[in-house]
């Protein structure tokens, strides 16, 4: 039995955590659901000792346990996997299990190695020793560090939102591998902000709300209770209002594109005004490459596109922007927004305020002040885009986007975002249907592709391999053909 | 939120003046001279009389110019080490201009800064399209164009424009008396001189802080991905930068062989590219704070020679002094970064709890 008890931390005068209690038995796999900056990652960080509690006590099987640092911690036999596993890339995936080992003078790898693969073949993970931690697939980097984190001893794992950015088949492993150290007596704690995932896979869930618990129950339990936990309140999905479908907006002809990783073979597809076209596959399957040349980002190797008619093969990206193409990046703060430009200068670089060789701050100041608050933005036109939250970043991209938009290109949209913020901004892309815009998404998330798409483009390994119109399948063949085969 | 910023600004800036002081002074002490006897003689070698004020604003034009110039390609994320090679060019320009323009002495001083704004521009250019098409990291870029300036004006001196029967490295034959910049008075510094520092830097200041090229640049030296997105032409900004910081680079250099040498010496740039990277790192890539530091940069070079002469200490003791408070300087830029972080995870939490 693992208890924290009466947990205070304080950020300034902000309550991360104030006054959480939790209790976890041993050998269950216990869920801490919460939105966005409900103290569920702070909560875990002071776990797993990378950050000290302000007051509180932790009991590890009656024991009070005193950490203060991340290596004391995985000493005591709990350890916390990072959704995107900090790796040494160049190394091997031999020298990074070895890493952190308790340090003797003379490397044995012989012996890791042997636990290693023995460790592999227990869990069905299949990497090779050998290969270069760059080469491994987010999921991979995961279940690498899960074995090193058990071949230290580990006894208490905890996953902190550790679907985010792996494929729907690297899930299915995961969860497996979640059951089997139960099974073997290990303590898991799963940390999500996704109530199916929390459904599916937990015996119990602590859920929290602005720092403080707000309930633990025992699953399964009907979702709307979850909800209600979570936000206080229970949010009813939107209905999804029909909108009248125009001409052809884009139109993709025998596209091919050979990129390092994948290679998109011979395209054709089109997407129609005030359509929503989701793009499904695991990751890397083309999706994303479809979208970049949609953007004009990437020229084709082979084929036409065509703008409203207009060949735009040979359009570059500014090009495509002056067109009304609006493309929306899944990486935020890498290729959405600038880091360490404020809110207002972004206004006055890609605003609606025209601008001259001399800059308008005061329009564009007005302009950023303006659509913050219509768009919610939680922030000030001072705001640099790395002091917001995932969710704000999200607004605030929405809120650059200009008025009129013929087509709109989305990467994973709602990565990250909790319930109510991921509402919020499908709320605003639907509305643009009606002014005849053309979405095109691609996400990772069944449910999302067919809750707002009309059709899906599935597609695997560079081929487009299916079109399906949304209300006419189901997440099981979805599942199905995104694995590459036909539902048996 | 900008007041409080200045005040820990201000802050870091007065505890790493206290704590090279110190170092210094042990330093002084360690070489068995009277350290306030040194910072006394350092202050009366370079503001101590009208000479030798004359003096340090002699070395402080071309530093501040040098600076303005690597405001410019810091903000936009560029590591213009070549900013020694286009003061070179920008000399080499000047000087023909001043040894073949024909007519009056103000006619040849227009002629030579336009003839060496243009040369820094093209070496500035030539550094940024070795990057921008050819894959050239501009460190390399810069550093390998400055030493073939370095090769050209060691030809020209003692080639073709070498004293006549001399061929020495001393330089060229000065240039006519009409065509050096105007005098204050008696003293040495030009008055021509300090408004042109006055403009580049005035002018740098006011490019990043109200121009959309300033903001653009500033954009694509955040992040180039997302500036592309957003609609910037980073490979045309990238060449802006490079051209306006090369042309006044070119300008430091006019000075250099029109109001300091009056002929074209092989040393010409006289280093003051690489000094302007410490005031560029000090000023926090910030064009404002780059005139009062570098006038300080300036007075510590000229002031050291008065510990060469009076405590005979070696004037390289200057060098120190520059380098230990450059080192205190980033050490509290680093240490209020950290806090900075802390407060910015503390405001994320707050944000999020907020939702």
């Amino acid at each position: 039995m693992l208890e924290l008890l009466d947990i205070h931390k304080h950020f300034g005068a902000v309550r991360a955590n104030d006054g959480v209690t939790m209790r976890v038995e041993a050998g269950t796999i216990h869920g801490l659901l919460g939105e966005n900056g409900a103290g569920k990652s702070t909560l875990m960080k002071v776990l797993a000792g990378f950050i000290t509690a302000d007051s509180g006590t932790i009991h590890l099987a009656d024991e009070p346990l005193e950490v203060s640092n991340p290596r004391e911690s995985v000493a005591a036999g709990i350890g916390l996997l990072h959704q995107d596993p900090l790796l040494c890339l160049p190394f091997s995936v031999l020298e990074n299990f070895m890493l952190g080992r308790p340090e003797s003078l003379v490397l044995d790898p012989d012996t890791a190695r042997a636990e290693l693969e023995e460790l592999a073949t227990r869990f069905d993970f299949q990497f090779s020793p050998d290969a270069t931690a760059r080469s491994l697939t987010v999921g991979e980097r995961q279940q690498l560090e899960i074995l090193r984190l058990l071949s230290l001893g580990v006894r208490v794992l905890i996953l902190d939102e550790p679907t985010t950015a792996i494929s729907a088949s690297q899930r299915v492993l995961l969860f497996a591998t979640l059951r089997k150290l139960t099974d073997e007596g290990l303590t898991v704690i799963f940390v999500s902000h996704k109530l199916e995932e929390i459904e599916e896979i937990c015996d119990r869930a602590t859920v929290l709300r602005a720092g403080q618990v707000t309930g633990e129950v025992e699953l399964p339990v009907p979702a709307a209770q979850l909800v209600s936990l979570m936000f206080g309140k229970a949010i009813v999905p939107e209905e999804r209002a029909d909108v009248a479908i125009g001409d052809i907006v884009i139109e993709l002809d025998g596209v091919t594109v050979a990129e390092r990783l994948v290679t998109l073979q011979d395209v054709s597809v089109a997407a129609k005004a005030g359509e929503v076209v989701g793009l499904a596959g695991l990751a890397g399957s083309g999706q994303q490459t479809m979208l970049r040349i949609c953007a004009g980002q990437r020229k084709p190797d082979q084929g036409v596109v065509r703008l409203h008619g207009e060949d735009v093969t040979s359009k570059g990206y500014n090009q495509h922007l002056d067109l009304g193409v609006h493309w929306l990046p899944a990486d935020r703060l890498g290729e959405g927004l600038v880091e360490g430009l404020t809110v207002t200068e972004h206004f006055a670089l890609a605003g609606d305020t025209p601008q001259g060789f001399v800059v308008d701050w005061q329009g564009a100041e007005s302009e950023a002040r303006t659509k913050i608050t219509h768009f919610s933005v939680k922030g000030t036109t001072d705001s640099t885009p790395e002091s917001l939250s995932g969710g704000n970043q999200q607004r605030l991209l929405l809120a650059m986007m200009p008025d009129h938009v013929e087509l709109l290109l989305m990467e994973h949209p709602t990565r990250g975002l909790d319930i109510e913020s991921a509402e919020w901004v499908w709320h605003q892309i639907l509305e643009r249907r009606t002014d005849g815009t053309a979405v095109l998404f691609s996400s990772a998330d069944l449910d999302e592709l067919l809750r707002y798409s009309d059709r899906i483009l599935v597609f695997f390994a560079g081929e487009l391999l299916r079109e399906l119109v949304a209300s006419e399948t189901d997440t099981e063949e979805l599942g199905y053909l995104i694995g590459g085969k036909d539902r048996q | 939120m900008n007041a409080d910023r200045r005040r820990t600004e201000l802050r870091g800036m007065l505890f790493a003046v206290a704590g090279a002081t110190v170092v210094v002074a042990f330093l002084l002490l360690a070489l068995g001279a009277n350290p306030w006897e040194a910072f006394k003689l350092l202050y009366e070698g370079s503001f101590g009389s009208m000479a030798k004020l004359s003096a340090t604003l002699l070395v402080w034009v071309p530093l501040v110019i040098a600076s303005a110039s690597l405001v410019i390609t810091y903000n936009t994320g560029l590591w213009n080490i070549g900013v020694e090679g286009q003061i070179v060019m920008g000399a080499i320009f000047a000087t023909w201009a001043a040894r073949t323009i024909p007519g009056p002495g103000w006619v040849v001083i227009v002629a030579g800064i336009i003839a060496g704004i243009l040369g820094g521009v093209f070496w500035g250019l030539l550094a940024g399209v070795l990057k921008t098409h050819g894959g050239v990291n501009e460190i390399f870029g810069g550093l390998g164009l400055f030493f073939v300036s370095l090769g050209l004006t060691t030809y020209l001196v003692i080639g073709p424009w070498s004293r006549e029967g001399v061929a020495s490295t001393s330089g060229t034959d000065l240039f006519e008396r009409d065509v050096w910049f105007p005098r204050i008075g008696s003293l040495d510094v030009s008055w021509l001189s300090l408004v042109l520092a006055v403009v580049a830097i005035a002018g740098v200041y006011l490019l990043m802080r109200g121009t959309m090229f300033g903001l653009k640049l500033k954009a694509i030296g955040n992040s180039m991905s997302s500036s592309a997105r957003l609609g910037v032409a980073s490979n045309r900004y990238m060449l802006g930068a490079f051209a306006v910081a090369g042309g006044l680079a070119g300008l430091a250099g006019t000075t250099q062989v029109m109001a300091f040498h009056h002929k074209l010496v092989p040393s010409v740039s006289g280093g003051f590219g690489f000094l302007g990277i410490l005031v560029v790192l000090l000023a926090g890539f910030r064009a404002a704070p780059v005139a009062p530091l570098a006038l300080f940069f300036a007075a510590l070079s000229v002031g050291a020679s008065q510990l060469e002469l009076r405590l005979e200490l070696d004037s390289s003791v200057g060098g120190v002094i520059q380098g230990t408070l450059v080192l205190f300087v980033l050490m509290a830029a680093g240490w209020q970064r950290r806090r900075a972080d802390l407060r910015a995870a503390a405001r994320e939490a707050q944000a999020g709890s907020a939702q």
